[in-house]
C-alpha cells in the first residue's frame, strides 16, 4: 500500500490542500505534489495500461523520464493527451484520465493481447506477421492494430486550443541548462566573470536530486547552500534564472531552445501557457544530471516497481511511501540509500538483493546494521504479475532463474547504475566515450559539438559528465564554469577546491539481465522499453534475424522510439544486443539523440502564429470594398482575391455565370492590382530582358507592349506577362499574381551572381500600383464617360490607342497609364493609378458603368473568359513540366537571339520528342464538364498492369457563353488529331467522352477586342 | 541554425534571415556547348563530407547574394565573400588550408607543398 506519510515532503505545503480527479473519482493532494506523488499518495498503484500488450502499468520514476504514467489532461478546449503524471504539478480541480484501456483502466479487454497474442507481436511484427494474405490487412489486421495500440487520444481537430502560446529570443554568455548544485556551482562561476549568464531549470524548484540525499557543501547543508546560492544569483544583474523552463534542444551554432511552462501549474493565471526560448549562447553548460536504470528482471514493469532513486525523492520531496514491505534490487550502492530512506520512513525493508557477490560498502554495512538482510549475488527472478506487486521470487544471479525464493512485498526499488543525460550534449554533434567502471556512456569533452569558428561551446557539468559522487560533481561543475567563462573571452573567479561530504561506495557491478542467464520464460517478461512494450527477449530475436546496428534494431523492435525517447531503456537494450551479437557494448554504440529532450507542445513550436497573424495577408486598395460588394474570397499566395462576387439570392456558381456573361455582354471590372510589376531599367536593361525572356524584349518600341513568356535554365515554363516599353531604358514588366516576388528574385539572383557588370536596376513596383482591368463591349465608353465628366485628356480612341500599346494621362482626374491589353478576348484597358488612387478609381468606375452595366468580376470569371479563348494560364496549363512548344506558343520563341534562359535545354533529345503530350481543346460530347485533371486512357497496359494513358486536362470550365462545358489539356500527339474523341475516366465512374478540338473556342478571328 | 555573416551589410544573419542557393562558382553552359556539359551545368553537383563552397542570399536582410565557404561535417564557417568571383578569394582559401591542411574542392585546393611551403 502506498501512502502518505506524517512528516517528511519538502516540497508540499500540507495548510494548502488541493482536490483533483483521477478517472472521474475525486482525490486530494497537496500544493507542491506531482500528478504522480498525489496519485501515489491516494494509492492509485495502477495509471495506465501499456502500449502492445494492455499490461497493467504503474509510476516507475519521479521526473521526466517516467515511460508509463501518462495521462489525457483537461477537457475540451484544453484537453491534451500524453502528458507525464511526474512532470504535472497539481492545480485545484485539475482532471486526468488514464489511456489506452478499454473498456476500463481496472478491466482491460486488450490485455488479452498479452496472453493470447504476444507471441504475434514480437520484434517486428508489423512487417511478419500482418503481410499475408494481403486484403487482410486492410479489414483484419490495420482495424486491430488501431484499436489496440497507440497512446493518448488526440484533441478534438473542431475544438481550439483556449490558451496562447509565445516565442522569446535570447542572447547570452554562457547559458546553464540544469539548476541542480551542479548547474548552480557552474552558473556561480561563470557569473562571477560578469558574462550575461542564464540558468534554466526543468522542474519549479532548484538543487535537484541532492537535498535528497543531503551531504554538505561548503560545510552547509546541501539544501541551505542552494537556498543561498539561488539568492545570491538573484541578486546579480548579470544572472538570469528561470524555473519551470527545460532544456529542449542544442542546434547548430549555439541555439538552443528552451521550453518555459508558465502557467500550467495554475491554467487561470493570464499571460501565454507556454514561452519558447530560442537562445543564442556563446557557450552552453549542460547540467542535466543523471538517470536511474531499471535492472531487467521479469515482471519489471508490474505497478509497484520502481526506480530506487525515485522512491525515495517520492518519501523526502512528498511525503508519500510507495510499499509498506519493500524489496530492493541493486548492482550499486546507491540504491542503499533508498533502502535507508524507506526504513526511517516506516516501511519493512523485507530484503535487499545486490547481485554483487562482494556486496556494497559503507551504506550497506549501515542499512545491515539496522537489521535489514541483504542477499548478496542474489537476483529477482520474478515480481508476480498483476495490477501491483504482491510477490517477489527470489534466485542466485549467477544462474538461469531456478532456487526460488518467494517473498510477499508490495512494492520493489531497483538500481541497475546511473546513466549522464547526455541528450543535449549529444544532439549537436557531441560525442560520448565508454566508462567501464560505472557501465554508462559519458560525453567526451575532447569530442564536444563544434561551432562556426570550429571551437567547442558546449561543456557539460556535474553527473551529466560522468561522475556520480557529490565531491567530484561539485569540482567538475566549477571547472565547467570556468572553462566556459574562459571561452567566452572571461576571467571567472577560481573559488578553489569547492569542500563536501564524503561517502566512499563500492564499485557497482554491471547487471544487464537478472538472473544472467534467465531463461525464455523469463525473458518473454522483461521489459527493457516499458513504453513501447520492448523486452529482453525482442532484442534478442532481432539479433538473431540479423540486426546487427543499433540503429535498425531500435527500428525493428521500437526499442526507445516511444515519447521518452529510450531514457530509461536506451543502455539496458544496447547491452541485450551487444550480449547477443557477442560485441563489446561501446563497439555497438547509441543510436541517436535528437530534440526535444522532452516532448513539447505544437502550441509551443506555433508561438504566436496562429489565426489571423498565421501569416501575413496581402490586400489590395480595394480589398474593403470587395468585402462589401459580397466578394467570395480566395487564397492567393498571401493575397485575398475575389473569386466571385455574389449577390443576395445566388449561389457563387451562378454568380460565376452572371460575370461570365455580363464581362462579355455589356461591362466587367476586374481588380488586377496582385499582378507583379516589376520596373527593370538600366543601360544593359534590353539585353538582360532578351535573357530573361524567350522573345526580343530589347527591339519593342517605346510606348508598345508585348506578351513575353519565361522559362527556367532547363527549359520549363515558368512564368508569362506583358512587357511594356517605357522609355529608352526602362521596361516594365508584368508577372503573374503568384510569380512577383520570386521572378523579381530570380532577376536579382542572375543580375548579382551571373551578369554582375550589366548595369540594370530591377525593383517591385506591384504594391505601389492599383490596376484595374476594364473589359468588355463597353470598356471605352465608361473611361470616356469619366474623361468627359470628371475631366482627363487621355485619348482612348482605336486610333490614338492601339491594341498593345500603352499610355500615360489623366483619367477623369486619376493619374492613370493605361495598357491595351487583353486577357480575355474583348476590348479591354488595364489601367494603374497610383495605389492612394486605387479605391477612388474603382468606384468611380462603378458609378461611371451603371448605365453600360458594369458589374465586378471575379478570378474564376478571368479564368473562364481566358479559357473561352484559349490563352494558357502559368500554374493550369504548367506544371513545371512543360514548354512553350508544348502549349503552341513556338512563335513566342526567339530565333534571332543566340542565347536566352531555356534554350539551350530545349535542344535536348527529351525536349525535342515529337510524343511529348501537346495543348489541345477538349469538348466533352454530351457538353459535361470534364473533371478537373482527369487522364485520357488510350491502349494497352503498363508495366503495373495500368491502362496507358495519353494525356490529362489542364483547365476545365462551365462556359455560360458557350452554355457548355470547355476544357484545355495535353493530349499525345494532340494537334495531329483533331475531331478525334477519347476517354477520361473520372474518379465517380464514369467515363467522359471528349473530343479533341482547337483550343480557341470563342471569337476565333478576334474581332471582338479590336475594336 | 547556422550563422552566417553577411559580406555586404556586415549582419550576422540567422540561417532563418537567409536563403540557401545551391553550389557555388558554377559555369554556365548555353547554347553551343555540348549535351555532357549542360548535362553537368544543370544537374551535377558536388556533395563533400568537408569544405564546400555555397551561395546563400540574405533574403530576408539585405537582398544581396553572397558565398560561403563551410564544413558540411561540422558546420564551421571558414568565411563568407562576395559572390561577384569566379573563385574564391586567396583569403579564404588561407584560412582552410590552416583549418583542413590538404583540402580539395573541385579544381580548388590546398596550394600548400608537403614542406607546407606555398606553392
Amino acid at each position: 500500500m502506498s501512502t502518505r506519510l506524517a512528516t517528511r515532503g519538502r516540497l508540499i505545503d500540507r495548510s494548502k490542500p488541493i482536490e483533483f480527479t483521477f478517472n472521474g473519482t475525486s482525490l486530494r493532494g497537496f500544493e507542491g505534489d506531482t500528478l504522480a506523488s498525489a496519485l501515489l499518495a491516494n494509492d492509485q498503484m495502477l495509471v495506465g495500461r501499456s502500449f502492445k500488450y494492455h499490461r497493467p502499468r504503474g509510476i516507475v520514476a519521479a521526473g521526466s523520464e517516467e515511460p508509463n504514467a501518462l495521462v489525457g489532461l483537461g477537457s475540451n478546449r484544453r484537453y491534451e493527451p500524453n502528458q507525464r503524471a511526474t512532470t504535472t504539478e497539481i492545480f485545484e480541480g485539475l482532471t486526468a484520465t488514464s489511456q489506452n484501456h478499454w473498456p476500463s483502466l481496472e478491466f482491460d479487454v486488450g490485455e488479452i493481447n498479452s496472453k493470447l497474442f504476444s507471441r504475434f507481436l514480437s520484434a517486428g511484427f508489423y512487417y511478419k506477421m500482418f503481410m499475408h494474405p494481403k486484403p487482410f490487412w486492410k479489414h483484419v489486421y490495420e482495424p486491430f492494430i488501431r484499436h489496440s495500440a497507440g497512446l493518448g487520444k488526440a484533441p478534438d481537430k473542431e475544438l481550439q486550443d483556449a490558451d496562447t502560446y509565445e516565442h522569446f529570443y535570447f542572447y547570452c554568455d554562457v547559458l546553464i541548462v540544469g539548476g541542480g548544485v551542479a548547474g548552480l556551482q557552474a552558473a556561480k562561476t561563470a557569473a562571477s566573470s560578469g558574462a550575461k549568464v542564464l540558468l534554466i531549470e526543468e522542474k519549479n524548484y532548484w538543487g535537484g536530486r541532492t537535498p535528497v540525499d543531503g551531504g554538505t557543501i561548503e560545510g552547509d547543508d546541501a539544501q541551505d547552500w542552494v537556498t543561498k546560492t539561488v539568492a545570491e544569483l538573484e541578486a546579480m544583474e548579470n544572472v538570469i534564472l528561470r524555473s519551470r523552463c527545460m532544456g529542449a534542444g542544442v542546434y547548430d551554432h549555439g541555439y538552443i531552445l528552451g521550453y518555459e511552462r508558465l502557467t500550467d501549474h495554475a491554467p487561470d493565471m493570464a499571460g501565454p501557457r507556454h514561452r519558447l526560448w530560442r537562445i543564442r549562447a556563446t557557450q552552453t553548460i549542460t547540467a542535466t544530471g543523471a538517470i536511474e536504470r531499471p535492472l531487467s528482471f521479469a515482471g519489471n514493469d508490474v505497478p509497484g516497481v520502481m526506480l530506487a532513486g525515485s522512491m525515495r525523492d517520492y518519501i523526502a520531496n512528498w511525503g508519500v511511501l510507495p510499499g509498506q514491505r519493500v524489496v530492493v534490487a541493486t548492482n550499486n550502492d546507491d540504491a542503499y540509500r533508498t533502502a535507508l530512506a524507506l526504513h526511517h520512513a516506516g516501511a519493512d525493508v523485507v530484503r535487499v538483493v545486490d547481485a554483487r557477490e562482494e556486496g556494497g560498502g559503507k551504506l550497506a554495512e549501515e542499512v545491515r546494521g539496522l537489521g535489514i538482510r541483504i542477499d548478496n549475488g542474489r537476483a529477482i527472478a520474478k515480481v508476480k504479475d498483476g495490477k501491483r506487486v504482491t510477490k517477489v521470487a527470489i534466485c542466485p544471479q549467477n544462474g538461469t532463474g531456478g532456487a526460488r525464493e518467494e517473498i510477499a512485498a508490495d512494492a520493489v526499488a531497483m538500481s541497475g547504475g546511473w546513466s549522464p543525460v547526455v541528450h543535449l550534449w549529444s544532439h549537436c554533434g557531441g560525442k560520448l566515450t565508454w566508462d567501464a567502471e560505472q557501465a554508462h556512456f559519458k560525453p567526451d569533452p575532447l569530442r564536444a559539438p563544434t561551432g562556426a569558428d570550429g571551437k567547442a561551446f558546449v561543456v557539460t557539468a556535474g553527473s551529466s559528465s560522468g561522475p556520480m559522487d557529490l565531491k567530484s560533481v561539485m569540482a567538475n561543475a566549477a571547472k565547467a564554469g570556468i572553462n566556459a567563462t574562459q571561452a567566452v573571452g572571461r576571467t571567472a573567479v577560481d573559488a578553489g577546491e569547492i569542500k563536501t561530504s564524503v561517502i566512499s561506495e563500492a564499485p557497482m557491478l554491471p547487471v544487464w539481465l537478472m538472473p544472467a542467464n534467465a531463461d525464455i520464460e523469463l525473458r518473454m517478461k522483461t521489459w527493457l522499453d516499458y513504453q513501447n512494450d520492448v523486452k529482453v527477449s525482442d532484442v534478442q530475436l532481432a539479433a538473431q534475424e540479423g540486426y546487427e546496428s543499433v540503429e535498425h534494431t531500435k527500428r525493428y523492435t521500437t526499442l526507445g522510439m516511444a515519447t521518452d525517447q529510450g531514457k530509461l531503456s536506451n543502455i539496458n537494450g544496447l547491452a541485450i544486443l551487444a550480449d547477443s551479437l557477442g560485441a563489446e557494448i561501446p563497439q555497438v554504440g547509441t543510436t541517436t539523440f535528437r530534440p526535444p529532450y522532452h516532448p513539447i507542445s505544437m502550441g509551443a513550436i506555433g508561438g504566436e502564429a496562429r489565426g489571423e497573424i498565421f501569416q501575413p495577408l496581402r490586400k489590395t486598395p480595394m480589398y474593403a470594398w470587395h468585402d462589401d460588394n459580397g466578394a467570395d474570397w480566395e487564397p492567393v499566395g498571401h493575397w485575398r482575391r475575389p473569386y466571385a462576387y455574389v449577390q443576395d439570392g445566388e449561389t457563387v456558381d451562378q454568380a460565376v455565370n452572371r460575370e461570365v456573361k455580363n464581362t462579355r455582354e455589356n461591362l466587367g471590372l476586374l481588380d488586377a492590382s496582385t499582378l507583379g510589376k516589376l520596373i527593370v531599367k538600366g543601360p544593359d536593361a534590353g539585353k538582360f530582358l532578351d535573357m530573361l525572356y524567350t522573345n526580343m524584349m530589347s527591339t519593342l518600341k517605346i510606348g508598345k507592349c508585348r506578351y513575353g513568356l519565361m522559362c527556367s535554365e532547363n527549359g520549363f515554363l515558368s512564368d508569362d506577362g506583358v512587357v511594356a516599353r517605357i522609355d529608352e531604358d526602362t521596361w516594365l514588366c508584368h508577372t503573374t499574381t503568384g510569380g512577383a516576388d520570386h521572378i523579381h528574385a530570380q532577376m536579382e539572383e542572375w543580375l548579382q551572381t551571373e551578369w554582375w557588370d550589366w548595369k540594370v536596376y530591377v525593383t517591385n513596383a506591384t504594391e505601389q500600383l492599383a490596376q484595374v482591368a476594364v473589359v468588355g463591349p463597353n470598356a471605352r465608353k465608361v473611361l470616356e464617360k469619366l474623361n468627359a465628366t470628371a475631366g482627363g485628356g487621355l485619348d482612348l480612341s482605336a486610333e490614338a490607342l492601339g491594341f498593345m500599346e500603352w499610355a500615360d494621362g489623366k483619367i477623369g482626374g486619376f493619374d492613370a497609364r493605361a495598357y491595351r491589353i487583353s486577357f480575355s478576348g474583348e476590348l479591354s484597358y488595364e489601367i494603374a493609378v497610383p495605389a492612394s488612387q486605387g479605391l477612388a478609381f474603382w468606384e468611380a468606375l462603378v458609378e461611371a458603368g451603371q448605365e453600360f452595366g458594369a458589374m465586378p468580376y471575379g478570378t474564376e470569371c478571368l479564368h473562364i473568359l481566358r479559357a473561352e479563348k484559349g490563352f494558357i494560364m502559368i500554374g493550369d496549363e504548367t506544371d513545371g513540366t512543360v514548354i512553350p512548344q508544348d502549349l503552341g506558343l513556338h512563335w513566342a520563341l526567339s530565333k534571332k537571339k543566340t542565347d536566352y534562359l531555356g534554350k539551350r535545354a530545349h535542344s535536348r533529345s527529351h525536349m525535342a520528342d515529337p510524343d511529348r503530350w501537346k495543348l489541345v481543346g477538349l469538348e466533352t460530347l454530351d457538353g459535361a464538364v470534364l473533371p478537373d485533371g482527369a487522364y485520357a486512357v488510350g491502349e494497352g497496359v503498363n508495366a503495373n498492369g495500368q491502362q496507358n494513358t495519353i494525356g490529362r486536362v489542364t483547365s476545365t470550365y462551365y462556359s455560360a457563353n458557350l452554355e457548355r462545358g470547355i476544357a484545355m489539356g495535353l493530349v499525345k500527339h494532340g494537334p495531329d488529331r483533331m475531331g478525334e474523341v477519347i476517354d477520361f475516366p473520372g474518379l465517380d465512374g464514369k467515363i467522359y467522352q471528349a473530343k479533341i478540338v482547337d483550343p480557341v473556342f470563342y471569337d476565333k478571328e478576334g474581332e471582338k477586342q479590336n475594336v | 541554425m547556422l550563422i552566417l555573416e553577411c559580406p555586404y551589410c556586415g549582419v550576422k544573419a540567422e540561417e532563418s534571415e537567409l536563403s540557401a542557393g545551391g553550389e557555388a562558382h558554377l559555369t554556365r553552359f548555353g547554347p553551343g556547348s555540348s549535351d555532357d556539359e549542360f548535362h553537368d551545368y544543370l544537374f551535377v553537383r558536388e556533395n563533400p563530407k568537408g569544405v564546400h563552397f555555397e551561395r546563400w542570399r540574405h533574403a530576408n536582410g539585405c537582398g544581396k547574394w553572397f558565398h560561403a565557404a563551410r564544413c558540411t561535417m561540422t558546420l564551421e564557417v571558414f568565411g563568407t565573400y562576395s559572390a561577384q568571383t569566379t573563385e574564391p578569394p586567396q583569403e579564404i582559401k588561407d584560412v582552410i588550408t590552416a583549418k583542413r591542411p590538404g583540402w580539395s574542392w573541385r579544381n580548388v585546393s590546398d596550394e600548400t607543398n608537403t614542406e607546407g611551403q606555398r606553392t
